[in-house]
């Protein structure tokens, strides 16, 4: 026994440890110093798996590593013992079929809390060819060739957000900002969480990139306040990163320098918008701002600041090392390489995912996700979050694209997908977000902080039976309002959820106002009846 | 009128690190949350004092922000997440099935001190829903079998202790 | 320049020109409902949105600088129905309570649903819980009817530094009040009005002490009189039909006397004793005397206030002298009482001041009861006796002048000019000059003191002294010259200054907190020039030539500063230093 096995990886983000990988990896590497193995246990970020955790990747000598699902500690020791339980085997080529990995390429692969691990993955190899081969006008020059846009969401071009930071003139090099946008705040997207636990460095060297290339040298990290561990992890790789000079001053000796801190959101969907971000970072209540001015002239203490999301940040050491034009072969016509995207809700196989633009919604559902649990029937598709909207069957064949989405009347967000069945109620659905955005409204602007509230009001008399025939055109006449004098993109964007469901459902709005009844049974006059019958 | 109360050393050194860079008050009020479990009124006079700001601005950012909490929460704070994925597995069933058993409503704490209940933004757990998170450990995939369990392993843990022994609850 | 079109009309503005502003050039009026001339925009309402063509969204006109080339729709039927709809939903979270409210016909919300006539109410009604807040009893809080506009919060924050006011929670359930759940009493709040000055709505108002008037006119046991402050009588006709700034003295004495006022005086003449007494105390100073330079003024209540509270350490510098008003009333319940036989407990004296500190004032300390009666029984603001007027069916305009009582009311251009911004500081400037030099200025108008620049700074020679003197308005421009003072100080430096006025409103008294609303610097600046045309029109332009002043020294009082002077119309600080920990401002965030 024992005798092949030379390393194991257990992953260890948050999802994982929820699921008990923490107890897992303190009772394995309590038998491997007992028995004295020579194992190397190994903790790693989010494998994407994730409906199977925990889990565990088992190397035996050169043999290609084998991967366990929902191992406990008895299935572990089995394992151990070569007594491989066969059906707790995950073929990792099925798994990751379909995608391909440029962001998540090392997550659930390396040590996230290991500098090292990442540097033997090419780490900080990107930034070493940005100072001393491309200088700044090329990187934004490979940036552009390579088509890459903003993966919090709107989609804007990353290589125009720089170019316009490093365009202003600044006279003493303190005066601009990097952010990365880590305050994913969608209920039911974890990507940004999964990358940051999983991958550190690939963000870090992501904004070195921004800095050196818009002329900022001083960066901050804005994190969620709900995530504890990507805290821990990324506090960590700054710290490994200033012991080995990667950060601080004069960077491969060059006259590049950086620093790089954390500052925590505090629970505030609002501050996933840019300019309400700048406000909390100062500070401040979370409030946005009018744009124009855009924060990449006037940002950061009214200074030029380039605002990225995490996953954006992390395309860029890979566009960096191959060049634009090879991450541009991936990908549509508009919408170029891949997108990570947290596939929830009522799949099989719920997981975090990377997929090339242009896959179709059906291969992510259907291929990728197993298609729908307990043979029960597809519903539609959310994507986007609360500001996104619901895809009905009859678009499942949609390329994903930022326009294909958007055209659909939702967006790509920044990578959300939940899945509905035939239990869930477009009606109920819209007002679970529409009730998230009351929560979340800033309550600065009157359109959003009183047209949520309204539109929550109308969805609550739908859902008790309470509806009227008006209602539909009163939703629609709140939201179009709404989209148009909303300050900023949550209340631009908050009525997409219900203007969508109305769009593809609206036989399920009338149900519920003439025949007040709810299909799916969720909605609770209906549920009332049924007890009084 | 005013409350001023020394800050604990511990505190104090913290805020000492971060009150000279700029836009550091949220990070200060974590801090006091995370020492003190909310944030104490008495404490808002003593910051404003120590960072020389106004009282009106700290309640401005503490009264945004859904983390800071103003009222002391239960020993074990329970918080049921609400993100989507979890709501469409039956979240909502998952508070109730807490309220039933603790006699207590969102946003309360039980009497004894033990456990506050509250319902939370997606804690990023998806593919494990539906999920709670009591203190730091997340527990997924839950039931109301599940949820009576695991709040049954807390209520043991503190069976034996009469509550003049117990720490003071921060 | 930039070049624009705005609704196909070619325009031509200034690089920096908001679409709101370069919109009425030509000559259309983009709606709005948060936007206010003197402050930064908010972006609050949503209702100026526009269409600029090349972009699918809609831009706020208030806080969207126009740029070459822009073209822009401020009107169509789209954008109509949208601001109907956000109007609508404003209106949704507001109480129908028009016909009950303080600001009935007087309301920014009420005009723009009356123009764009608002006949129903689509929504739910959605009404905040939170209870009203008259616990200062001089500013009212209706949170109920609060737009969330940020106006008053801009003022008391950026402009006032006070810091009294602040957005609390968010989402629908944010509201404007004191920090920790404090009422406004509790709070670093100095009563100086702004807010209520710039509510839109009526959430924000004076403590209404009409009632206290009515009742002490209809009982006959009281001899009422009454006093009108310099300031009031340029901004009243504006709730009238007159221009700002268009003199109403001679109505308003006629008004006083018809609504049944035994005697009327005029706060003028006690700014002409205030003075006096200012100017002697200062020269007292300067030549070495008791007390230390700069002197400063301690005319306003909202000032006075602000320094017990946040800057106690001045109470050395503040001139002793009680506000005009305070000092007018003293002198009617003992000098005027004398001189008329009626016992100073029956008369009752109310004050008409462009000022809601003066509510506190009249009983902030025991030298408010002088006279051995509380002196100023009850103080109203320009906006509760237009509330009057209107209820006695007087036409307030088309009123003739009339008299006052001269013994306590005639008054000279130093004494009138006491209600603008640098006023006490250049009435003080010619009574210095007399006292130092014993001859009049040749040149009365000290240009330099004047106008509406936030601190102003003169130097003067008189006699042999050059002196360095300071005006500010606006409590965050009078903060600005107490740290520059402070730090001197604390350097072992000279003082940088010898005198100082202070007024908390911005503009001075003519923009208090209790003036007719809609104040922009334009107004300002009207009300200003009718201050100063009155000041060129008085036959004595220095306080101390005013003959009824030096008949009151003469019969009455005796020295300036002396004994009976001290007695009646002095008064002393005390420090209030539990209000500082709230509202520390030296922050870095």
């Amino acid at each position: 026994m024992f005798e092949n096995i030379t390393c194991i990886k257990i992953g260890m983000s948050s999802c994982g440890v929820a699921a008990g990988a923490e107890e897992l990896y303190q009772q394995l590497s309590a038998v491997i110093k007992e028995k004295k193995l020579p194992v190397e246990l190994k903790k790693v970020g989010c494998l994407g798996i994730c409906y199977a955790e925990p889990l565990i990747e088992v190397k035996t000598g050169d043999n290609p590593a084998v991967i366990y699902r929902n191992v406990n500690i008895e299935t572990a020791l089995e394992i151990l013992e070569n007594k491989i339980p066969s059906e707790l085997v995950i073929d990792e080529d099925l798994e990751i079929k379909n995608q391909k990995r440029i962001v998540l390429k090392n997550c659930g692969k390396i040590d996230p809390e290991k500098i090292e691990d990442y540097i033997q993955n090419k780490g900080y190899q990107a930034i070493k060819k940005a100072i001393l081969e491309l200088k700044e006008e090329k990187i934004i020059e490979e940036i552009k060739k390579s088509g890459l846009r903003g993966r919090g969401g709107a989609g804007y071009p990353t290589w125009l957000k720089w170019k316009a930071t490093k365009e202003v003139i600044s006279l003493n090099n303190d005066g601009k900002f990097v952010i990365c946008n880590g305050d994913e705040g969608d209920p039911g997207a974890y990507m940004d969480r999964s990358i940051l636990e999983g991958d550190p460095h690939s963000v870090i060297e992501g904004m070195m990139i921004a800095g050196f290339a818009t002329g900022a040298a001083k960066g901050f990290f804005y994190i969620r306040a709900e995530y504890p561990l990507a805290v821990d992890r990324v506090q960590k790789a700054i710290d490994q990163c200033y012991d080995r000079n990667l950060l601080g001053e004069k960077i491969h000796g060059s006259d590049f320098n950086f620093d790089l801190e954390i500052r925590l959101g505090a629970g505030a969907f609002v501050c996933g918008e840019e300019t309400a971000l700048i406000s909390s970072i100062e500070g401040k209540r979370g409030y946005p701002r009018p744009r124009p001015p855009f924060p990449s002239i006037k940002g950061l203490w009214d200074k030029p600041t380039v605002i990225n999301n995490v996953e954006t940040l992390a395309n860029t050491p890979y566009i960096i090392l191959n060049g634009g034009d090879e991450y541009a072969k991936t990908g549509t016509d508009k919408s170029k390489g891949t997108k990570v995207f947290a596939l929830t809700g009522k799949v099989k196989k719920p997981g975090l995912i990377e997929v090339p633009m242009g896959t179709t919604l059906r291969t992510v559902i259907e291929e990728i996700g197993g298609g729908i649990q307990g043979n029960k029937k597809f519903k539609a598709v959310q994507t986007g979050g609360p500001s996104g909207g619901i895809i009905p069957e009859k678009y499942l064949d949609t390329p994903i694209s930022y326009e294909s989405l958007q055209e659909l009347g939702s967006i790509m967000g920044s990578g959300g997908m939940i899945v509905m069945d035939e239990d869930d109620c477009a009606v109920d659905i819209a007002k679970f977000f529409t009730k998230f955005c009351v929560d979340e409204s800033c309550g600065k602007c009157a359109p959003c902080r009183i047209g949520t509230i309204q539109t929550l009001k109308i969805l609550e008399k739908l859902t008790n039976g309470e509806g009227a025939p008006e209602d539909i055109d009163k939703l629609k006449t709140i939201c179009h309002s709404m989209e148009k004098a909303s300050l900023c993109g949550l209340g631009q964007t908050a009525p997409k959820p219900v203007l969508s469901s109305i769009r593809y459902f609206e036989d399920e709005y009338l149900e519920h106002i003439k025949e007040k009844t709810c299909r799916a049974g969720k909605c609770s006059f209906l549920k009332q009846e049924s007890v009084e019958k | 009128m005013t409350f001023y109360t020394p800050i604990p050393d511990e505190l104090k050194e913290y805020i000492d690190k971060w009150k000279l860079k700029k836009g550091s008050l949220i990070m200060i009020l974590r801090s006091v949350q995370d020492y003190y479990g909310y944030v104490p009124k008495k404490i808002c006079f003593s910051l404003a004092k120590e960072l020389k700001a106004p009282l009106a601005r700290i309640y401005e950012v503490l009264t945004f922000y859904n983390y800071f909490k103003t009222e002391s929460p239960g020993k074990y704070k329970i918080a049921v997440c609400m993100g989507t994925a979890c709501y469409l597995k039956g979240a909502a069933a998952i508070i109730k099935a807490i309220e039933d058993k603790l006699d207590i409503k969102e946003s309360q704490a039980t009497k004894d001190g033990l456990f506050s209940l509250e319902n939370v933004r997606c804690i990023g757990c998806c593919g494990i829903a539906p999920n709670m998170r009591i203190n730091e450990k997340i527990y997924g995939k839950l039931n109301k079998e599940r949820v009576s369990e695991i709040l049954d392993e807390y209520i043991n843990l503190n069976a034996g202790v009469s509550s003049s022994q117990e720490p003071p609850i921060l | 320049m930039i070049n624009a079109i705005i609704n196909g009309i070619q325009i031509q503005v200034e690089q920096g020109t908001t679409i709101l502003d370069a919109a009425k050039k030509a000559n259309i009026k983009i709606p709005t409902l948060c936007k206010h001339p003197d402050l930064d925009p908010t972006a609050a309402c949503g209702i100026c949105i526009v269409k600029i063509k090349g972009s699918d969204k809609m831009a706020r006109s208030c806080c969207t600088e126009i740029e070459e080339g822009m073209d822009i729709t401020t009107h169509d039927a789209e954008i109509t129905a949208i601001r109907r709809t956000v109007l609508e939903l404003i209106l949704s979270n507001h109480p129908n309570a028009c016909l009950t409210c303080i600001r009935n016909q007087n309301c920014e919300l009420q005009s723009i649903a009356a123009e764009f006539g608002i006949a129903e109410e689509p929504f739910e009604k959605i009404l905040s819980e939170e209870k009203i807040d008259e616990s200062i009893k001089t500013i009212v809080l209706e949170p109920e009817k609060c737009i969330k506009c940020g106006r008053c919060v801009q003022a008391c924050q950026d402009m006032q530094n006070v810091w009294a006011l602040s957005f609390v929670n968010r989402g629908i359930k944010t509201k404007i009040a004191p920090a920790a759940e404090f009422k406004l009493a509790e709070s670093p709040c100095v009563s100086c009005g702004q807010c209520s000055a710039y509510c839109p709505v009526g959430s924000i108002y004076e403590y209404d002490e009409t009632s206290t008037v009515w009742n002490a006119l209809n009982d006959p046991s009281k001899y009422c009189v009454a006093q009108i402050a310099p300031a009031v009588r340029v901004a009243i006709g504006e709730s009238f039909g007159m221009e700002s700034g268009e003199l109403a003295t001679g109505k308003l004495y006629s008004l006083l006397k018809r609504m049944g006022f035994k005697a009327v005086f005029d706060t003028n003449f006690g700014a002409d004793v205030t003075i006096v007494e200012e100017a002697t105390e200062f020269v007292k100073r300067l030549r070495g005397g008791e007390g230390i330079l700069p002197l400063i003024s301690s005319c306003c209540p909202g000032w006075v206030d602000f320094m017990e509270k946040f800057h106690s350490d001045m109470i050395p510098n503040f001139s002793t002298c009680k506000s005009p008003h305070e000092i007018l009333a003293t002198l009617a319940k003992t000098y005027y009482a004398q001189k008329t036989n009626i016992p100073a407990s029956d008369i009752f004296m109310a004050s008409i001041m462009p000022c809601i500190a003066k509510k506190f004032e009249v009983h902030r300390s025991k030298e408010m009861y002088a006279s051995g009666n509380q002196d100023v029984d009850v103080s109203i603001t320009t906006r509760e006796l237009v509330k009057m007027i209107k209820q006695t069916g007087i036409d307030f305009a088309a009123l003739t002048d009339s008299e006052p009582d001269h013994i306590l009311a005639d008054y000279s251009g130093g004494g009138t000019i006491f209600g603008v911004t640098g006023g006490v500081m250049e009435a003080g400037l010619r009574t210095i000059n007399y006292l130092i030099t014993g001859k009049n200025l040749e040149k009365f108008d000290l240009k330099d003191v004047r106008g509406l620049k936030g601190v102003k700074e003169a130097d003067i020679r008189i006699g042999e002294h050059d002196l360095k003197v300071a005006v500010a308005h606006g409590l965050g421009n009078v903060e600005y010259l107490m740290n520059k003072i402070r730090a001197a100080r604390e350097t072992g430096q000279n003082p940088p200054y010898h005198f100082i006025e202070a007024m908390a409103c911005p503009g001075g008294c003519i923009g208090g907190g209790g003036q007719p609303r809609n104040v922009n610097d334009a107004v300002r600046n009207l009300r200003i020039n009718g201050l100063y045309a009155d000041d060129k029109n008085c036959k004595h332009r220095n306080c101390h030539d005013n003959p009824q002043i030096k008949q009151l020294y003469k019969e009455f009082l005796g020295e300036p500063g002396g004994t009976k002077s001290q007695e009646l119309l002095h008064l002393y600080y005390r420090k209030r230093e539990e209000y500082k920990s709230y509202r520390e401002t030296d922050f870095l965030f």
